[in-house]
Parts: C-alpha cells; sequence; structure tokens
C-alpha cells in the first residue's frame, strides 16, 4: 500500500509525522536536522478502489486510464500539519482543519490528489498571477 | 583566525570549526508558503485558461504548410476553436513541434519529428506514428505520449509527471534528471539511462547499455533483458508483487506486456550513498565565497 514505507525507516503508524512534528526519523534525517518530507515511497500502486467521484471523472475528462501524473502526489506532512507538495509552486500546501483525514494513508493520497487539482486549476493558484507576467505565448 | 591553530582547526568537528570562523550553524528548513487549501475549492478539470476542446471535434493540418512556429500556432489557433482532435500531416521531422501544450488535447502526429517534440507538455494524449529525434517529452509534466518506432537520445529528459511511451528502442540518457512519470522503452536503451535520476519509474523491456542509473538519487528503473552494467550508486532490488502489479497494469495498458510476463524483469534503485544532505552547507559556501 502506497505511503505505508518511508525512505529509511518504517511508518508503524499512519499519524507518525502529526504526532512528531521534527519527524526525524531515519538516520540521515537525524544527521541532517531536517525531516525530508516528500521523500515517501512513490514507486508502489495507488488503490484504485479507493478513488473519489472527482478523480474518476478527472481521468475520464482527460481521458487518461490511470491518474498519470497522481500517481507520484500524496499526502505528506510539513511541521506536523497534513499537506501536499504542490509542484508548481514548489513548495507545501497545507490541509486545513476542517479537513477531516481517514485512518489510512491510501484514502489520504486519493485526498490530496483531489485537492491539488483543485487547487491548480482555481484562480487563487499563484500560477496564474505568474502566468499573466511572464506568459510568452 | 590567529586564535585558532590549524592543529586544532584538524581536530574539531565540522559544525565546531564553522563556529570557529565566526559563523553560526544555519538549520535548513523546506521552503513554505503557508498557503492553505480551501474546502470549496470549485472543482475545475483544467487550468483556468485552458480552453474548452470537444474530443469528438476533429481537424487535421498539414505541417507542410507551416514552419515550427507556424504549426504550433495553428495547434492553439485550432484548440481556442474547440477542436480535442487534431492530426499533424507531413511533419517531416521537424523539430520543437507540438510543445508547450498545457491543456487537455488528443494530437496524433502522422510521420517523424526532429528534436525536443511535444516537450514542455501539461495533459495532452499524444501519439506519434513514427520516430522521434532527441528529447522527445523533455520537462513532460502530465499526459501520455506514445511513440510507435525509435527514439533518440535524452528521451525523456527531465520529466516530472506523465506517461512517456516508445514501442521501439532508444539512444543514450534516456530520463536523465527525471523527477517524476514513467517512461516505457519497448525495445533496448543506451547508455547512461536513468542519470541523475531524481523520482519516478523507468521500465526497458529489452536491454540496457553501460551505467545505468547512474548517480540516481531515487526512482525506480525496470529492466527486462540484460544489464551492461549499473552506474555509480545504482543497485539492484528485490522486486516485489506490488512491483509486479504495477509493471503488469502499466505494460498491458500500452499493450507491451511481454509474453514470459514480469517475473524476469530487475529492479533498480539508488544505493543512497551519494544522499550527502549537510546542514552546513550554507556556512561551507560562504567560506568558499
Amino acid at each position: 500500500m502506497a505511503g505505508t514505507q518511508y525512505r529509511g525507516s518504517e511508518i508503524t503508524d499512519v499519524d507518525q509525522f502529526l504526532k512528531d512534528a521534527g519527524g526525524l526519523e531515519s538516520e540521515r534525517e537525524k544527521e541532517i536536522g531536517q525531516h525530508i518530507g516528500y521523500r515517501y515511497d512513490v514507486n508502489l500502486v495507488p488503490d484504485y478502489d479507493r478513488l473519489t467521484p472527482f478523480l474518476a471523472e478527472y481521468m475520464e475528462v482527460m481521458g487518461w486510464d490511470d491518474l498519470n501524473w497522481l500517481e507520484d502526489v500524496h499526502m505528506g506532512y510539513e511541521e506536523g500539519m497534513p499537506a501536499v507538495f504542490d509542484r508548481n509552486i514548489n513548495g507545501w500546501v497545507r490541509v486545513p482543519d476542517s479537513i477531516s483525514l481517514p485512518d489510512n494513508q491510501q484514502d489520504r493520497d486519493m485526498i490530496a490528489r483531489e485537492l491539488l487539482v483543485k487547487f491548480q486549476m482555481s484562480e487563487r493558484h499563484p500560477l496564474v498571477a505568474l502566468r499573466k507576467v511572464y506568459m510568452k505565448f | 583566525m590567529a586564535s585558532v591553530t590549524d592543529q586544532e582547526l584538524k581536530q574539531m568537528s565540522q559544525e565546531e570549526r564553522v563556529t570557529a570562523f565566526g559563523m553560526r550553524t544555519e538549520q535548513l528548513t523546506g521552503r513554505s508558503l503557508y498557503i492553505e487549501f480551501e474546502e470549496d475549492e470549485g472543482s475545475n478539470f483544467t487550468y483556468p485558461w485552458a480552453p474548452d476542446v470537444d474530443f469528438n471535434k476533429r481537424v487535421e493540418i498539414d505541417a507542410d504548410e507551416f514552419d515550427t512556429t507556424g504549426a504550433n500556432n495553428k495547434i492553439r489557433e485550432l484548440m481556442e476553436e474547440g477542436y480535442g482532435t487534431i492530426v499533424i500531416k507531413n511533419p517531416r521531422g521537424k523539430h520543437s513541434l507540438g510543445v508547450g501544450i498545457l491543456s487537455r488535447l488528443n494530437l496524433i502526429i502522422e510521420g517523424s519529428t526532429g528534436y525536443f517534440g511535444v516537450g514542455l507538455i501539461d495533459g495532452p494524449n499524444v501519439r506519434i506514428n513514427g520516430r522521434v529525434g532527441w528529447s522527445c517529452g523533455e520537462n513532460m509534466m502530465s499526459g501520455t505520449v506514445l511513440i510507435e518506432k525509435n527514439a533518440g537520445s535524452t528521451f525523456g529528459a527531465a520529466i516530472r509527471g506523465g506517461d512517456l511511451v516508445c514501442r521501439g528502442s532508444v539512444g543514450s540518457r534516456t530520463g536523465i534528471d527525471m523527477k517524476g512519470g514513467t517512461i516505457i522503452v519497448g525495445g533496448d536503451t543506451g547508455a547512461l539511462s536513468g542519470f541523475m535520476m531524481q523520482r519516478g519509474r523507468m521500465v526497458v523491456c529489452g536491454n540496457a547499455g553501460k551505467n545505468l542509473g547512474d548517480s540516481m538519487y531515487d526512482g525506480t528503473i525496470y529492466v527486462g533483458g540484460e544489464i551492461q552494467s549499473l552506474g555509480v550508486d545504482a543497485v539492484p532490488a528485490e522486486l516485489t508483487q506490488l512491483d509486479k502489479d504495477w509493471l503488469t497494469r502499466k505494460l498491458s495498458q500500452y499493450d507491451l506486456m511481454p509474453e514470459t510476463g514480469v517475473d524476469h524483469f530487475t529492479k533498480v534503485v539508488a544505493g543512497k550513498q551519494l544522499w550527502n544532505y549537510d546542514n552546513l552547507e550554507p556556512n561551507e559556501k560562504k567560506l568558499i565565497l
């Protein structure tokens, strides 16, 4: 199951990085004093039985047979808060408290993918403003 | 530093040495924009600026009538008119064809393209019936690209997402600096494939050349045939049932599933000996500068 393994250490609790904001788990993290938050094992398959209706429709609209780029997207944790890494802004976007987290990583990953697509496709995304300023064509 | 002798410096740890030079240590932290999702964000499937196209609305253009820029502008123009399926005839090896498409689209290229074809794309599904030159799908963000014949070197350079598939063989440095997504090669791949790979997955159904996965930081490479040699810090790993399931699904999706299955594939990952992140790095840079 995706997200149950973490580079250099085993995740024993789905809330591990919520309880331990520092998240210094692996030897490498202890050495550098920094949680490497985006290094979840992305090589494992998402559970397609847990697709949200939004993601199923997204795949259909885009004409894809699977989640495509979203297979690389997972729920991560920044300073003890659930967050998703947005490659378009090279930063974490936090999940607000009002969204309750399921008790397993697969469902959390699906929520992360849905939130990220909705955010990237919204007028609120920083890329919209950047595009207005820098777009070439 | 007159108060610290060379002998004392040699006996110090790196952190003590930096402090002795009068510099404080800095803890590196992730870049944080402190942006939060909103629960009622809206439900768009495409970027706000993306044209509303219909896959059932099809048009053909003859690339002979345009130079590369003209052909790429024509594609955008047709997308603005709502065409969701665009067929390009007579590409005749034009370079940089079909680049920078940031929306959903079915793009069919009937022939071969030159270098940097369909680079920088984010969303479209592309099928190329011929061959492609260097760096096809370079910096691809999402979507699918299927090439029916062979591809040149640096296939999928710096790809970040999506599926980039070549049914034939590809040149050297396939997936150099790849940061995500999936590259699938139906035939063989050349030397230094997966060089400086940071994330994502590469599948080679045939053989791989010298120095496979050289200096890879992360990601996974699967090879169905022979590997001439592994590069620096690339190591074999156990092929798990999850790997097999994923390979079976992905290869079946593009009709590239070998008759013998996927059990014989070799999995290659990073040995992590090059993970030399250091929280003193900024100070070391200051020392040099």
